[in-house]
């Protein structure tokens, strides 16, 4: 499966080409929205479909769980893993890998420096709006997280470097946040939702660095949130925007049967977990 | 309906089910495809996928996720699965697992990389090894329902040995004038091979594929490397990248 989003070609424009640029994007945007919404339908629609087969189901296979223990031993599987990790470094059902796997539900975006833009705000009014050089020059941050991606691998140590939202707040003069939650908006129309509670205080990020250099388009250069201790579709590639809203609403892998907080140490990876 | 009022909606959790191996299909020296029966499976669309979750007798737990290859119509549902140098678990399924076997599955899972015959075209499918697998679901789907939109599957295998569902591929395009399968042979041609050589590069997308304005709906599924060359590719061709999805397998050892 794919973690992030879907792509536009408006950012791949030069600069003399801008408005047209913009008026690309908010074409696309706009499909998009529409195309979410309908695919939202859709799979309520499907999820209600099965939902009486389900419900008559559920008594049978809940004897069944009870009478094997809840768990089924797989005749001749053994662990090969030979790294030990700590069991309080690995949540449940996750593996470690040491590769960087990339999951995206469309073509990477090639977005210019120049033409990249990065805006908080507030429902529809902007409190703060930075080109690269700008959010370059906001006070930096490098952390080292562990981070965990709801297909199963985990990455240990991983090391990124960015502009805190404590940061970011205080650029654009607020004390504390004007709303509890968020919608980052990434370039190709990707969208996620985070509860403010998990970016302040250190925790979240837009980050500009992995292990010092640059982040490459395919994970979500030039600029990507980061919220490493939720699964890593909660760390949107490409972000450009992150909306403070009042209510809480679900995301592109949200609306697609994906948990809508996400918490690894939970197993929250879909939709009743 | 808003999304606030999707948000709050109570949902039912996927939960873990029982599947029992009911055949075994080998279909190349590397790739098996497990026919499940599944009592309690609640159906899914073309393109989704399943995790499983495989339990040693000493408690250790591994879970992965795998492509359905099976489309909805049938009764069994089928899980094709690639053999990974050092997988523990695909290495179980594909060399241990046998006729009889049970292991625990929960699913479907994935809502945005699939297609009905609803959905209608044209279709144009790119896979990549065993990124045939989702694209599959949707072309024995498009068949079982009797679907006429014109349909592409654009396949690029290492050598003839590699390439998974040869026969009933060639049987489906013969049998049907709307479907177009072209195969690539990336490392290995055998003599006579009447089909393309190399990687699928912009000049085949450019040559085989439906033209953008006939707005084809376009799956791509393989490796990370294979799934950026090509959907790169169809951006700069013209391709509206909302109409491109993609599937990656990442290189992460499953």
């Amino acid at each position: 499966m794919n973690l992030v989003g879907l792509k536009k070609i408006a950012n791949g424009c030069a600069g003399s080409r801008h408005s047209r640029s913009r008026r690309v994007l908010r074409h696309h945007r706009e499909r998009f929205e529409l195309e979410a919404e309908s695919t939202a339908d859709n799979r309520r629609d499907y999820r209600s479909m099965g939902t009486q087969k389900i419900f008559a189901r559920r008594q049978v296979h809940k004897q069944k769980a009870d009478t094997m223990d809840g768990t089924t031993i797989s005749r001749g599987f053994r662990s090969r893993r030979q790294e030990q990790t700590p069991k309080n470094r690995l949540p449940p059902g996750q593996y470690v890998t040491t590769d960087f796997p990339v999951l995206s539900a469309g073509p990477t975006p090639q977005i210019k420096l120049g033409d990249w833009t990065f805006a908080l705000q507030l429902g529809g009014s902007l409190l703060g709006k930075w080109n690269w050089a700008e959010f370059e020059a906001l006070p930096q941050t490098t952390i080292k997280r562990d981070i965990h991606c709801v297909t199963k691998w985990s990455k240990l140590d991983t090391t990124w470097q960015g502009v805190t939202f404590d940061d970011l707040l205080k650029a654009v003069g607020l004390m504390e946040p004007p709303a509890p939650y968020i919608m980052a908006h990434c370039d190709g129309g990707y969208t996620t939702n985070v509860p403010v509670a998990d970016l302040i205080g250190g925790k979240g990020m837009i980050t500009t660095r992995y292990e010092g250099l640059p982040i490459p388009p395919a994970h979500g250069g030039p600029a990507r949130l980061l919220v490493p201790h939720l699964y890593f579709w909660k760390s949107a590639k490409w972000v450009r925007r992150v909306r403070f809203m009042e209510k809480d609403q679900p995301g592109f892998w949200e609306s697609f049967g994906y948990h809508n907080y996400g918490n690894p140490w939970k197993e929250q990876r879909y939709d009743g977990d | 309906m808003t999304a606030t009022e999707t948000a709050a909606q109570p949902v039912r959790r996927l939960e873990w089910q029982l599947a029992q191996v009911r055949e075994i299909v080998v279909e190349t020296y590397r790739v098996r495809s497990l026919m499940l029966h599944v009592p309690d499976w609640q159906g899914h669309l073309p393109g989704q996928h399943t995790d499983i979750r495989l339990t040693a007798a000493d408690g250790y737990q591994a879970q992965r996720s795998y492509s359905i290859a099976s489309p909805p119509e049938d009764e069994l549902l089928s899980l094709t699965v690639e053999r990974v140098d050092n997988g523990e678990v695909s290495s179980y399924l594909v060399e241990e697992l046998r006729a009889g076997d049970q292991f625990e599955l929960r699913g479907p899972i994935g809502g945005y990389f699939v297609w009905t015959v609803a959905m209608d075209g044209p279709l144009c499918l790119i896979a990549g090894g065993s990124g045939v697998v989702p694209l599959m679901a949707m072309l024995r789907h498009r068949e079982r329902r009797n679907g006429h939109a014109p349909t592409l599957l654009l396949y690029s295998s290492r050598s003839p040995e590699d390439v998974i569902y040869r026969a009933e591929l060639d049987a489906m395009a013969r049998r049907d004038p709307n479907l177009r399968v072209v195969n690539t042979l990336t490392r290995k041609q055998p003599d006579g091979w009447m089909g393309r050589r190399g990687r699928i590069d912009k000049a085949l997308l450019a040559e085989e594929c439906f033209p953008p304005e006939q707005g084809p709906k376009i799956f791509v599924c393989g490796s990370t490397p294979f799934v950026e060359d090509v959907s790169g590719f169809l951006v700069e061709l013209g391709y509206d990248p909302l109409t491109i999805k993609t599937e990656r397998f990442g290189p992460s050892g499953g």
